[in-house]
């Protein structure tokens, strides 16, 4: 049985973990994109994201304003049993954002959309957001909060097969451009693309690229994981770096996600991530134990699988 | 990694002289001391839409507003704690700004993004302000590291924390950039012009999705196919 006091107290530290501390595996990739850019404004701007990441940790505050709209993704082993059943679960996630909003401070950002009410704590209808998610065997939960910005950086088109690969180039440079002036989408960023689903599907596909992957990280279909390279590369050929000034860094990294979709449609969707990649991960064993860790490992051979029936390849099983 | 320091750095008060804003260039990296405040859509509704008397006297109290919702939280017995700052994108709210300026007497407009130079220079060049945008919207830890006190928080209750209007006491605030000078010009245009001779041959080897949408045609006689 997971304890749900641990969940709570887990929850609320990785709250203020995922607003104060960049990820390293984000901010390695930040440092390359630093390293390789040449263009003299984007270059400075860099440069003061890199100091304000040091700030942040060393004051313990929060290293953008907006700290976005937390959300909750959660991952049962087969075998967890959560004290209280998921109804105590949503309960201690919901009471977590609230305590961090107040404790860390995290702006208070949500609101009704139509009467603006606020209740100062990042709580409401629908708010966080918590998505679920199973693995064979295990008894622990995995905690992942992610605290995306709500406004800029993504879009949805629904493509056909004759698009082919020049549309799906198409509207990801779209995309870039039109979010990248001014620097609304808050590149440099890791963009992840999600292809076919349906429209809802795939916006969480596209979503879930861009926030559950980390930098470096391929697409285990070979020719998938050539597209992220080639996409990559051809974001940071744009022309523009950070904020929409001239330069070569745009795509830390680039992430695409697949699911079956209409035999007629190529839906796609494009999401970036902000400058910060604001995520922090835990796993809580049955007996108590708490592991932290960098990468959310959501997308594995399980949420990726295709057959009806389920059994772990020999090549990809895993101690966890 | 390119001349990160090679830009012009300026202490600016937060109301500065006429001098002081012309001798800004495009590019200039500027810190702030004195008082900012913020407001954005919920405070220009209230001052400008509901009519509402201006809770605080501007511009002798500031003129600097900053289009930011700060993550802070108010306790119980009133304590504030202040963490991160980061400013909001402006462009939103260019219906609301040339009223504001002429109501606040605001010198400086310091938020995300700024607003197109069709914008200065209707409503910022005619009132001797400019705008100052943050720097990688992210670097909000430092900007908080800027603000010495809270003076206030006026409309609160009515607005909520995010759209409440905070008064800081800021010194060595920033940094900035200057996207706007005194003849209305924009460095993101600026920037964006260089961008664009090179768009031609990024595209290349693409094509136009199939199924066309509203916005690529604003004919709404057209079909999309």
């Amino acid at each position: 049985m997971i304890s749900i006091d641990v969940i709570q107290e887990t929850a609320e530290k990785l709250m203020a973990q995922a607003a104060i501390e960049i990820p390293d595996d984000y901010l390695t990739g930040l440092k390359q994109a630093a390293d390789a850019e040449d263009g003299d404004l984007s270059s400075f701007v860099l440069q003061a994201m890199l100091e304000n990441y040091e700030a942040a940790k060393e004051d313990r505050r929060a290293m953008c304003g907006d700290t976005g709209c937390p959300r909750w993704y959660v991952k049962l082993g087969n075998d967890a049993r959560i004290e209280g059943g998921p109804v105590a679960l949503e309960e201690a996630l919901r009471r977590a954002t609230a305590n961090a909003t107040q404790n860390v401070p995290l702006r208070p950002n949500r609101v009704h959309p139509l009467w603006r009410t606020d209740h100062d704590n990042n709580v409401g209808i629908g708010a966080p957001e918590i998505e679920y998610g199973f693995e064979p065997g295990g008894d622990w939960i995995d905690l992942t909060t992610v605290h995306k910005g709500g406004l800029f950086g993504t879009d949805y088109r629904m493509l056909f097969p004759s698009d082919g690969i020049e549309g799906i180039k198409r509207f990801y440079l779209d995309s870039l451009v039109a979010f990248g002036k001014r620097g609304l989408a808050c590149q440099p960023a890791i963009i992840g693309i999600g292809l076919g689903g349906s429209k809802d599907t795939c916006m969480v596909l596209g979503k879930r690229a861009a926030c559950l992957r980390t930098v470096g990280d391929r697409n285990p279909d070979p020719k998938i994981a050539a597209l992220e390279e080639e996409f990559k590369e051809l974001g940071n050929s744009i022309g523009m770096g950070a904020m929409g000034f001239v330069g070569n860094s745009m795509v830390i990294d680039c992430h695409i996600e697949v699911g079956y979709c209409h035999t007629g449609g190529m839906q796609m969707s494009v999401h970036a991530f902000c400058l910060s990649s604001r995520r922090a991960v835990a796993r809580v064993h049955g007996d108590g134990r708490v592991e932290h860790r960098t990468d959310p490992e959501w997308f594995t051979p399980f949420q990726r699988r295709e057959t009806v029936g389920w059994q772990m390849p020999e090549n990809s099983k895993k101690s966890a | 990694m390119a001349d990160a320091g090679k830009f012009k750095k300026v202490r600016l008060s937060t109301e500065p002289t006429p001098e002081a804003l012309a001798d800004l260039k495009l590019g200039d990296v500027v810190y702030l001391d004195g008082t900012v405040y913020t407001a954005r859509e919920g405070a220009y509704m209230r001052a400008l839409q509901d009519g509402a008397p201006l809770p605080m006297t501007l511009p002798l109290e500031s003129g600097a507003n900053f289009h930011c919702s700060p993550a802070a939280s108010i306790a119980e017995d009133g304590t504030i704690a202040i963490g991160a700052v980061t400013a909001t994108a402006s462009f939103r709210f260019s219906k609301w700004i040339g009223e504001w300026l002429a109501l606040s007497g605001a010198k400086l407009i310091l938020g995300k993004g700024g607003m197109t130079s069709a914008d200065y220079k209707r409503h910022f060049v005619p009132h001797g302000a400019i705008y100052l945008t943050t720097v990688g919207y992210g670097t909000g830890a430092l900007l908080g590291r800027g603000i010495t006190r809270v003076k206030d928080v006026h409309w609160r209750k009515e607005l909520g924390l995010a759209q409440a209007m905070w008064v800081l006491e800021v010194s060595n605030f920033g940094p900035f950039i200057v996207e706007s000078d005194m003849n209305g010009d924009s460095l993101f245009e600026r920037e964006n012009k260089k961008i664009a001779a090179g768009l031609a041959k990024v595209y290349e080897g693409t094509r136009p999705a199939v199924l066309k949408r509203f916005g690529e045609t604003d004919d709404r006689s057209d079909e999309m196919i």
